[in-house]
């Protein structure tokens, strides 16, 4: 920290309420905060704590409902809440910039990205040809290569990655004193991810940028923060240097939410992950103690009568919690002992088998390969993960197997009969390949009750009607650990969490034998995560089921597969079984992924960058398709024929021309301990 | 686990509905709108017997001004307008609705239809579609009905129809929409028919859509039928049907006297149209936020 004289942000005892149904509502509780010149800070918490809330009051720009109740806000020298319109004008020209979460909302799709970013400086008065020369020098200067042409396009025309860089130098032109960044890539694929948060740092470090930091990332606020606050229902739990919270966490939520991340190489059979029991107070309750109370396990009855104060652990690190000192004494919720060993039985056939799957779609009078020849394997009982950027056929993987896509070639085997596509498979096939999609509110009908959901499930998939139905409805719902007063509620009325206990009860219906799980945990926060990735385990150790598990988070993927298949362009570029592939040595792309996923224990791997963006799959690249953008590519060969599919040692297939003896020399280099992601 | 502090669960799919009638009961415009319908209902139900006089008891006293004992004075047949006026909405208030239904039944399978099979099925009928939208309304109805006779129940038809393809397009729009989310692939996946999934998964899904498009129709479907009567097409002799008493009148006009005999009517129609709108208004602020 630098010790600059005036803060570039200050929140004073802020407290923000909304008015729902004429009531009004506590969403931040006395939020004290301060964010130094040049300083980066990190705000985590989960979803309806608070945080984007704070961002907006900071920018004056809640929703017509909410208010300021008390309080105040300074940003540099200036009194937020006591500006008049013009004032509030200026101070959003010159000092505060904002970077939202989706940079297709954030860019008008209408006007083209240079006439956009000129208007941050004809906003300041600079004339027009002028403008359009500066926008062109902040578009270099977050390394936009080309920036001439991108000025000229329009922003669908541009990559998401590219289109946040673009907001990016929008909101550095004016060298603002403060720049927020809400979840700013949250949307990014992790390769995409890494380059951004590059970026920022090293335009922050030039700059000397003031930066809030809003994330759920617990990793990514670790990379690019000096000091974090974590924010629980609305009040400032825990604050102090991100080194000291996140590795000597003195508030027990913390400390559950940092044990609910798989990490560290963490495996299902090693036993189940910690989750947070209870649930977020609603809302504006009335919480007379501690806000966290209700959930901590080490709560006495102090923490509901009287509101913590902050206390000090050290100079910087302080937290509200009565008993800060015992926050590491936590008790776990998950039993320390080694889950089963999951045997999975591989010399008997595999359950389900692709050979040479291929999907072509035509698009645009392109022919767009979104898988080319992938053959797998899944046995009974197992976790197959599925790991690769957008866009490398995750999905149509996925939908070509449970019959939804017809495939343009190649096999799909249950059992070893061959299967037709969704609409011509009998009853029986339809049942034992099931689905958890990644969004339970797309997935669920919203108009039919959990009831309903799961009474036509039952039904159509087990066969059951009336009674029978009805008591295996209640055992369904408590497999899942759904209280059964939920069964007359509506998708809405539930939480993310348990819509998706809903979304698992209902894959589970007909006892499938498959069930493909697409990024089943991503649309959820840490703690809820970890709990839905407990009840994947049990029901698969129960039932014997197989997975095929989609995720972009690669420590969640790591703790739930046995084995890992990674996919680039629709072609399988590495498969083998997870510590194998996670440990190396891995395919130069596998090695790539792994390394720009930021984590909480930091270090570890050197960030392998990745030249460019994933080609086009209407034009995939000649030779190895990833030749472009590979690190360690050897020469002519890698341009001009695509390496085989070949089992480079027991049960691990790669397709890479350097030898897998080469490639562990090479990769013995870098650093290991490997650690993973940590999304919060 | 998750299950142990748990938010009280109200009441379930009521809560939507009653939050949306309160929504309803809030706006101004869904209100003054459903007060004037409400009022000529009333008036399609008991106005022959509230009317002071029989609207279709002709005098001798023709063409006389309005005067306290003829409130809206009479027409050329001697007949009291303001009686006729108060029994004049039955007709219409019949034929609109039940047009309006038709066309929303109809135009409702049509977009479901299209909408979940797109392809070739979706090109074939919504070129039809198209086809007929392309000829001007009045004109498609005024042949249908000289073909086939007019009575009230070809009248019904024949609106209900042609009004078909414009709910067609809109539900087909929605349904479009909607089978973007995964519980579509998910009923598939547990082996549901297509028209299971149409009906019971889709369609509570739209009805927001749907209700919207069918007040609005209700509004056009009244225009059509009064241009229709106005053109001879419509509603017959003796009934006192606003847009037959404005055709059988407005000859009158030209002398620039006896506007009695048609205003009254005219206003009557266009209150009951914009009332329409208003209520429609309102509903799509309310149901399509």
């Amino acid at each position: 920290m630098s010790a600059t004289p005036a803060p570039a942000l200050q929140l004073d005892e802020l407290d923000v309420v909304y008015r729902v149904r004429g009531e009004e509502r506590e969403v931040l509780r006395g939020v004290t905060l301060t964010v130094g010149a040049g300083e980066a800070y990190g705000l985590v918490g989960e979803s309806g704590c608070g945080k984007s809330t704070a961002a907006l009051a900071i920018v004056r720009y809640l929703p017509r409902n909410g208010r300021v109740r008390a309080g105040a806000i300074r940003v540099a020298d200036s009194d937020v809440l006591s500006l008049s319109r013009e004032g509030l004008r200026r101070l959003r020209a010159d000092k505060l910039s904002m970077v939202y979460q989706n940079p297709a909302d954030a860019l008008n799709p209408s006007i083209k990205v240079g006439g956009q970013v000129a208007e941050v400086f004809r906003v300041r008065g600079v004339a027009r040809g002028e403008a359009l020369e500066r926008a062109r020098d902040a578009l270099a200067r977050v390394q936009i290569a080309d920036p001439g042409s991108v000025l000229g396009r329009y922003p669908h025309q541009l990559s998401g990655g590219m289109q946040q860089r673009v907001v990016i130098a929008m909101a550095l032109a004016k060298d603002p004193a403060l720049l927020i960044l809400d979840e700013p890539t949250t949307g990014l694929d992790a390769t995409v991810e890494a380059e951004v948060l590059d970026l920022i740092a090293a335009l922050q470090a030039d700059f000397n940028t003031a930066v809030l930091f809003i994330s759920h990332n617990l990793g990514v606020i670790s990379k690019m923060c000096e000091r974090v606050g974590v924010l629980y229902a609305g009040r400032l739990l825990e604050e102090g240097p991100v080194e000291s919270v996140l590795h000597d966490p003195r508030h027990p939520y913390t400390v559950g939410l940092i044990r609910c991340i798989p990490r560290g190489g963490a495996r299902k059979d090693h036993g189940r992950l910690d989750s947070i029991p209870g649930f977020l107070p609603s809302i504006g309750e009335q919480l007379p103690g501690c806000v966290f109370a209700d959930r901590c396990a080490l709560a006495q009855p102090i923490c509901s009568s009287e509101e913590p104060s902050l206390h000090k652990a050290t100079s910087a690190h302080a937290s509200r919690c009565h008993f800060h000192e015992r926050a590491s004494e936590l008790p776990r919720t998950a039993s320390l002992e080694l889950g089963h060993a999951i045997g999975v039985e591989r010399s008997a056939d595999p359950l389900v088998r692709v050979e040479d799957l291929t999907k072509m779609f035509r698009q645009s009078g392109h022919d767009v390969h979104a898988l080319e020849g992938v053959s797998a394997a899944i046995w009974a009982g197992e976790t197959l993960g599925l790991v690769g950027e957008s866009g490398s056929g995750k999905t149509t993987l996925a939908r070509t197997l449970l019959g939804l896509v017809e495939p343009t070639r190649g096999t799909i085997e249950l059992d070893g009969r061959s299967l037709p596509v969704l609409s011509r498979r009998d009853h029986e096939d339809v049942r034992q390949l099931q689905i958890v999609f990644q969004n339970p509110d797309s997935a669920l009908n919203r108009r039919h009750s959990v009831r309903r959901i799961l009474l036509r499930a039952l039904r159509k998939l087990g066969g059951l009607a009336g009674e029978q139905a009805e008591e295996r409805l209640i055992a369904l719902v408590s497999q899942v650990r759904l209280a059964e007063r939920y069964l007359t509620a509506r998708p809405a009325q539930l939480s993310g969490g348990l819509k998706q206990r809903v979304a698992i009860a209902r894959a589970f219906a007909g006892s499938p034998r498959l069930v493909v799980c697409d990024e089943p945990t991503s649309a959820l926060d840490v703690s809820v995560q970890a709990a839905i990735l407990n009840l994947l385990v049990e029901l698969q150790v129960k039932e014997n089921v197989a997975y095929l598990f989609i995720s972009h988070d690669l420590g969640v993927v790591r703790y739930i597969s046995d084995r890992i298949a990674v996919l680039y362009l629709g072609r399988l570029m590495e498969l083998g079984p997870a510590d194998v592939v996670f440990d190396g040595p891995h395919h130069p792309y596998t090695e790539a992924l792994l390394s720009a996923v930021p984590t909480i224990d930091g270090g570890g791997r050197e960030r392998i960058k990745l030249a460019g963006e994933i080609p086009s799959a209407a034009d995939p690249p000649s030779g190895c398709v990833f030749h472009t953008r590979c690190h360690r590519k050897l020469g002519e060969i890698c341009e001009h024929e695509e390496p085989p599919l070949l089992e480079v040692e027991g049960g691990h297939l790669m397709r890479c021309h350097i030898p897998i003896e080469e490639l562990r020399r090479l990769q013995s280099r870098a650093v290991s301990a490997p650690t993973e992601g940590a999304a919060v | 686990m998750s299950s142990i502090a748990v938010p009280a669960v109200p009441s379930p799919a009521r809560v939507a509905r009653r939050e949306n009638l309160h929504a309803l009961l809030r706006s101004k415009t869904f209100v003054a709108g459903s007060l004037i319908i409400g009022w000529w209902v009333l008036c399609a139900i008991i106005g022959e017997a509230i009317a002071p006089q029989d609207p279709l008891g002709q005098t001798s006293s023709v063409l006389s001004a309005p005067s306290a004992h003829h409130l809206f004075g009479t027409d050329q047949l001697g007949r009291d307008v303001f009686s006729r006026v108060l029994a004049g909405s039955r007709s219409i208030l019949e034929i609109a609705p039940a047009a309006t239904v038709l066309a929303i039944a109809a135009g409702t399978s049509l977009g479901l239809i299209t909408g979940y099979f797109r392809g070739a099925v979706d090109d074939i009928i919504s070129r039809l579609i198209e086809a007929v939208l392309s000829v001007p309304l009045i004109v498609l109805a005024v042949v249908i009905a000289v073909t086939v006779g007019h009575s009230t129940f070809t009248l019904v038809i024949v609106v209900g129809i042609l009004f078909t393809p414009i709910v067609a397009r809109t539900v087909r729009a929605a349904v479009l929409a909607e089978r973007e989310f995964d519980y579509v692939p998910s009923a598939r996946l547990r082996g549901e028919r297509a028209p299971y999934v149409m009906f019971a998964e889709i369609l509570p899904n739209v009805t927001g859509p749907i209700i919207v498009e069918a007040t609005v129709r209700l509004g056009y479907a009244i225009f059509t039928i009064a241009g229709l009567t106005f053109l001879g097409f419509g509603v017959q002799d003796p009934s006192p049907d606003w847009s037959l008493q404005i055709a059988d009148n407005y000859t009158l006009l030209a002398a620039g006297t006896y506007w009695w005999t048609v205003l009254p009517s005219a206003l009557a129609i266009i209150s009951l149209v914009v009332a329409i709108n208003l209520m429609a208004d309102g509903l799509s602020q309310v149901l399509e936020r």
